[in-house]
């Protein structure tokens, strides 16, 4: 088969095309002007955003290392007291927190909000203004979050927060509730930006630019988002099970009624491995990007690197308890996490190797990057190995949380993800500066912190066998360790000074610019470095190979005479191109959504709801979510409105494609999708906690009520099913021109059933006296309708929205995204809510 | 006498019984392992870089992959996961009920000391030190009263942690006599890094001298230690601990210590057997005199240390929940310290 859409390959070669005039350069460079002056923060453009994401995540990083510098003195010799012990808990606890919540994971989407656009030669990633909006989530709830430190208010109940010592109980101060406000934030944001990720990479790549062609960091992009979508749910739900028993004492973690404080562990830890990968992925992607143009070769094991990708994602998800080991699990379930624990070193194995092999075929350039790269395979390698070493039980039990294994996730992460950051630094610099970073100072930096690295945490190994605990404030004298934790300390210091000259080279060399870039200092063979402007590309190339720069040495005056395609833009708005996922054939030409205050004010005004909830002003907390709501439905508004008068537009040597589309070739049908699949995925965690609290202690289940009522509830969903679908064929059966009557309502009348068979099922569970406070049961039952209530509340807005779009005649005919995507969101509703309804009252009664 | 516990050789590679022998052998192993594959990587990235280039012809193609990416790696990961998995069950050996039952319960920020009889009744109360015989397998029942913590003692064994609402048991065994530290090793909030304990291995006859001092009666479940009679040397009783004679006699500031003790507060917290401070919130005292630490596990145990402890337990041990005495003049404390060390 050669073709996955009908479209002929034999097409791409009318390009390159004759020359275009350039009157469509300046037509280009109006449509995406970026506001002036403060309107700049109402940009959406992912040059922007992606710059201030990256900036700002690199921000974080620096002030978590001023945190972990202030540990380091306070435990450069014993019984210190530079700082307090519940400072140094807060420390320890933002430390952790903030390098993984706030730098690590957001710098990673970062980076792909700001080089994939470039790299797959799209005008932008597909949902602009959601990255806008996950960019000021993320940064206004960010520095709120970070801002508890001056306050004391900061948790310090350690980044994985116990229950239960996180509990009401025994931590009863605001600390343990601004950690689950902080990560609230990052949860929307990394969430929404994977969405933007998984439908960008496979949805906007240059024509042509098949699977096996993709830059390794696009690969490596996917998986990411894909892990996002399948491992916040879970600490989506156990941050939210937290709050609810901190505030409302719902005893999911309390054993005295029948919650158990491991229930916790197992959710934080489904999330938290993942997380680890989630982190290094990408940054493995850069590298094998990195080595590429630093060996000028192509990349050796392109399929195997890509497998090892997929494979790394696949068995993060199996290796959660390898944390837990200590805990008394039975040796079946220790056996298999060990094994799987051993198997997930293969892929990343097998990523070095691919690395080392092709560093040997080509011929090594001695640049910053290089330096980079090459230190991190030598360190993520040690971090590897120390990994296998605590896979196996029995070495885990002796230094599970000990310094040996400070030392073993600060190899792993700062080899794995800091070095290749900082190679991408200086690789990917030039792009967006109008000046290169130093390569000369580079080296220096490299030097300091690889010696610095190495000489912090190189001793702790041993400080770990010699019985340091980690989380401790301080350490008695004469147990042998003083010497090693001030070599420790003092490495810190030499790591803290390269990344204080990376700071002094890009305040003298870093210049941000939209307009002019250095250039392709390095000589990358991928897209990003196809001359661009805020637009990106002139015209979208078609790719023949994986180095298409490399490949075609006028691929890029072709690309700035216009001569592929949307070289100009044929619907006088911002737009890109979609194409298919397998093979990037062109679709159809989407439009895109241009500045707005709104993405900015909803992240100003979610803020303000999460705040004001931590702080326990529910009402004002009420009026900030109304505005968020409203924020977003607002900047959807201007979403979703096809030009009646062109159908389709020639993009480029004659071919036509439409202006968007409905239904399951659609962008928003594939976004619909993830996020449909984020909150299964929430639901099928709390199914999981239901099943292990009864697996915990059965001994507080109660009977459920009766199947007559249940029988009711799940019959009214099916009804609201039907109603969805009705909704939908009476605007089919409308075509042409714009509906105003009715399709609507039939969705309104869903939502509303929706919500009454949710009264039903409370009121049911409530009358056999089921209480959410009184037991394990109750918490967890009670729980799994403030899931539905989530969608339902949900399913209502959307109703309504759609009626209002109705009423303001944008409701197309025959068929209307807004109405496919409201419609499927209810569907999914009804059915998340059946399911969610037969597991308690069907299942497991007492 | 703390400052023997810790230091060289560290204490993961200096094991002192067999479950954490076992462990530092797999260690040795694993350390010889990381360090050869890290320097077969670094000759390879040496290679790759500045190497020959007939070396690096060798090195440059998919080979390299499959061969260190995927075999080597295969077949060192299997032997070590398989060896790994049957060391892990030998290390979990079914409980057969002949073992000596200790109950450790771990409470913000100190351990609870209970030793059971084969009923599970509790025999003798202490805190942050627990005593055994060497060569004798102990089960260690571990709870917590609180938050979740973490035993452990390097020389032994691998850590295990203490949950609320849980017991979660840990075999330990001794094979040479020596005071071996341990540490709460799950953060646990505040003083965290101040809790500890020591664990005593003595010589079973000593063991047996040191039992009878504190009138242990274990029962039939001394039974199984093997040939050493340890039973025959102990009063064994039906029911309970018989009733603790206090040192005497009590006279001059050491009875005025005591009295202090049981009217400025410490008796609502803390027990002494034989008199009637009968507190359980706090550590027993019932022979604190004798222990090696004060503090759990942070403070050398004399005169000095324990007027110290009690006057200003805050600075020393910030955030727990003894109240610092340091309303009361110096000689008060002095006379209780002096009574407490009296309590061998």
């Amino acid at each position: 088969m050669n073709s996955e859409t009908g479209f002929d390959p034999a097409l791409y070669d009318r390009f390159p095309t004759e020359k275009q005039p350039d009157e469509d350069v300046e037509e280009l460079n109006r449509i995406w002007a970026a506001p002036k002056g403060w309107g700049l923060l109402t940009a959406v453009n992912n040059n922007y955003i992606g710059f201030w994401y990256v900036a700002t995540s690199f921000l974080f990083f620096l002030l978590a290392g001023i945190l972990a510098l202030g540990m380091r003195v306070q435990l450069a010799a014993p019984m210190q007291e530079f700082l307090p012990q519940d400072t140094y808990n807060q420390f320890f606890t933002m430390h952790g927190t903030v390098m993984m919540f706030l730098f690590a994971v957001p710098a990673v989407e970062a980076i792909g909000v700001m080089l994939l656009p470039q790299m797959l030669a799209a005008r932008d990633l597909p949902f602009p203004r959601l990255s806008a909006y996950a960019f000021w989530a993320y940064f206004v709830g960010g520095l709120a979050f970070f801002c508890s430190l001056f306050v004391g208010l900061a948790p310090d109940g350690g980044w994985f927060m116990y229950p239960p010592l996180t509990s009401e109980t025994y931590s009863p101060g605001l600390n343990a509730d601004f950690w689950l406000l902080g990560i609230g934030f990052i949860e929307i944001s990394a969430i929404a930006g994977a969405v933007e990720i998984i439908v960008g990479v496979l949805r906007t790549r240059a024509p042509n630019m098949t699977l096996d062609r993709m830059p390794m960091f696009a690969w490596a992009m996917l998986v990411f988002a894909v892990m996002i979508v399948l491992a916040f749910p879970a600490v989506i739900l156990c941050t939210m099970l937290l709050e609810i028993e901190r505030a409302f004492n719902w005893p999911f973690f309390d054993p005295t009624r029948g919650g158990d404080p491991m229930l916790w562990q197992h959710l934080f830890w489904f999330f938290g491995h993942p997380e680890v990968y989630i982190i290094f992925l990408p940054a493995a992607g850069l590298m094998s990007v990195m080595v590429t143009s630093i060996a000028r070769t192509e990349l050796i094991g392109y399929r195997l690197n890509v497998l090892a990708l997929v494979a790394t994602g696949f068995i993060s998800f199996g290796v959660w308890a390898h944390h837990m080991f200590a805990t008394d699990m039975p040796a079946v379930s220790t056996g298999y996490f060990s094994a799987a624990s051993m198997a997930v070193s293969l892929p990343a194995g097998i990523q070095v190797f691919c690395w080392i092999a092709t560093l040997a075929s080509g011929k090594v350039q001695s640049t910053t990057p290089a330096h980079f790269v090459i230190g991190s395979i030598v360190t993520f390698t040690m971090g590897g190995l120390t990994g296998v070493m605590v896979g196996l039980v029995p070495f885990d039990l002796q230094v599970h949380d000990t310094y040996f294994i400070v030392a073993h996730l600060h190899y792993v992460l700062i080899g794995g993800m800091v070095f290749p950051m900082f190679a991408a630094f200086y690789t990917w610099a030039p792009m967006t500066s109008s000046k290169a970073l130093s390569d000369k100072l580079g080296k220096w930096i490299f030097w300091l912190m690889f010696t610095g690295m190495h000489v912090t945490f190189l001793p702790m190994h041993l400080t770990g066998f010699m019985g340091m605990p980690r989380r401790v404030y301080t350490y008695l004298p004469g147990r042998g360790f003083d010497v090693l934790n001030l070599t420790s300390t003092i490495g810190s210091f030499i790591l803290g000074a390269g990344i204080l000259l990376f700071l002094f080279d890009l305040a003298r060399n870093f210049r941000f610019s939209t307009e002019e870039s250095a250039g392709n200092v390095y000589r990358g063979g991928t897209l990003e470095w196809l001359p661009s402007g805020l637009y990106s590309t002139r015209s979208i190339p078609v790719v023949h190979s994986r180095q298409p720069l490399w490949d075609n040495p006028n691929i890029c005056d072709e690309v700035e005479e216009g001569r592929y395609f949307l070289p100009n833009a044929p619907t006088g708005t911002r737009e890109t191109l979609i194409t298919s996922p397998i093979r990037a054939e062109p679709q159809y030409v989407q439009l895109m959504p241009g500045p707005s205050p709104w993405p900015l004010a909803a992240a100003v005004f979610t803020a303000g709801f999460f705040l004001s909830l931590t702080v326990q002003a529910y009402m004002f907390g009420i009026f900030c979510g109304v505005i968020a709501v409203f924020s977003v439905l607002r900047w959807l508004w201007e979403t979703d409105r096809p030009l009646p008068d062109k159908k389709e537009v020639d993009i480029g040597g004659g071919i036509m494609v439409p202006v968007a589309i409905t239904g399951p070739k659609g962008h928003g049908w594939w976004a619909l999708n993830v996020l449909m699949v984020v909150l299964g995925m929430i639901a099928f965690m709390a199914v999981f906690a239901y099943l292990y609290l009864y697996g915990i202690n059965p001994e507080v289940w109660i009977d459920p009520p009766s199947l007559g009522e249940t029988a009711l509830i799940v019959g009214a969903n099916g009804v609201a099913l039907a109603c969805t679908w009705i909704g939908r064929w009476i605007l089919k059966r409308r075509a042409g021109g714009y509906a105003h009557d009715a399709p609507w309502v039939f969705q309104a009348i869903a939502a509303v059933i929706l919500a009454g068979s949710l009264y039903l099922d409370m009121t049911g569970w409530q009358d056999i006296g089921l209480r959410p406070t009184e037991s394990g049961m109750g918490a967890i039952v009670f729980m799994l309708m403030v899931l539905q209530g989530q969608v339902v509340i949900i399913s209502l807005i959307m109703a309504a929205y759609l009626g209002f779009r109705e009423a303001r005649g944008l409701l197309t005919t025959p068929t209307n995204v807004t109405m496919d995507i409201v419609a499927r969101f209810i569907a999914y509703s009804a059915i998340q809510g059946t399911a969610l309804t037969l597991l308690p009252r069907l299942f497991l009664g007492g | 006498m703390i400052d023997a516990l810790w230091g060289w050789p560290p204490p993961v590679l200096d094991p002192a019984g067999p479950y954490s022998e076992r462990v530092t052998i797999l260690a040795w192993v694993l350390l010889a392992m990381a360090l050869v594959v890290t320097l077969i990587v670094v000759i390879a990235l040496w290679i790759a870089v500045k190497g020959p280039d007939s070396l690096k012809r060798k090195l440059g193609g998919e080979k390299t992959v499959w061969i260190g990416g995927i075999a080597f790696p295969g077949v060192v990961l299997s032997v070590l996961l398989v060896w790994g998995l049957m060391m892990t069950g030998s290390l979990s050996e079914p409980i057969t009920g002949k073992e000596m039952r200790i109950r450790v319960v771990g409470e913000m920020w100190w351990f609870r000391v209970q030793y059971l009889d084969n009923q599970g009744r509790v025999v003798m109360d202490g805190a942050n030190e627990i005593h055994i015989p060497t060569n004798v397998p102990v089960v260690l029942e571990l709870t917590s009263a609180d938050v979740i913590h973490s035993f452990w003692v390097p020389h032994l064994s691998g850590k295990k942690d203490m949950i609320p609402g849980r017991v979660t048991l840990l075999r330990i065994e001794a094979d040479r006599p020596g005071v071996f530290g341990g540490v709460c090793a799950e953060y646990c909030g505040g003083p965290h890094a101040l809790m500890g304990f020591v664990t005593v291995a003595h010589e079973p006859e000593e063991w047996k001298q040191w039992a009878v001092q504190r009138n242990i009666a274990l029962g039939e479940a001394i039974e199984p230690f093997g040939s050493v009679d340890v039973a025959g040397a102990l009063p064994v009783v039906d029911d309970d601990v018989p009733p603790r004679i206090p040192p005497t006699p009590i006279v001059g500031e050491a009875a005025r210590g005591r009295a202090l003790f049981m009217s400025v507060g410490c008796a609502a917290c803390h027990r002494v057997a034989g008199t009637e401070a009968n507190g359980l919130a706090g550590p027993d005292l019932t022979h604190v005199g004798s222990r090696r630490t004060l503090g759990a596990g942070i403070l050398p145990n004399h005169l000095g240390t324990m007027m110290g402890w009690i006057g200003d337990s805050q600075a020393i041990k910030p955030g727990i929940r003894m109240p610092s005495y340091d309303r009361l003049p110096a000689e008060d404390i002095a006379a209780m310290a002096m009574w407490l060390e009296q309590q061998k």
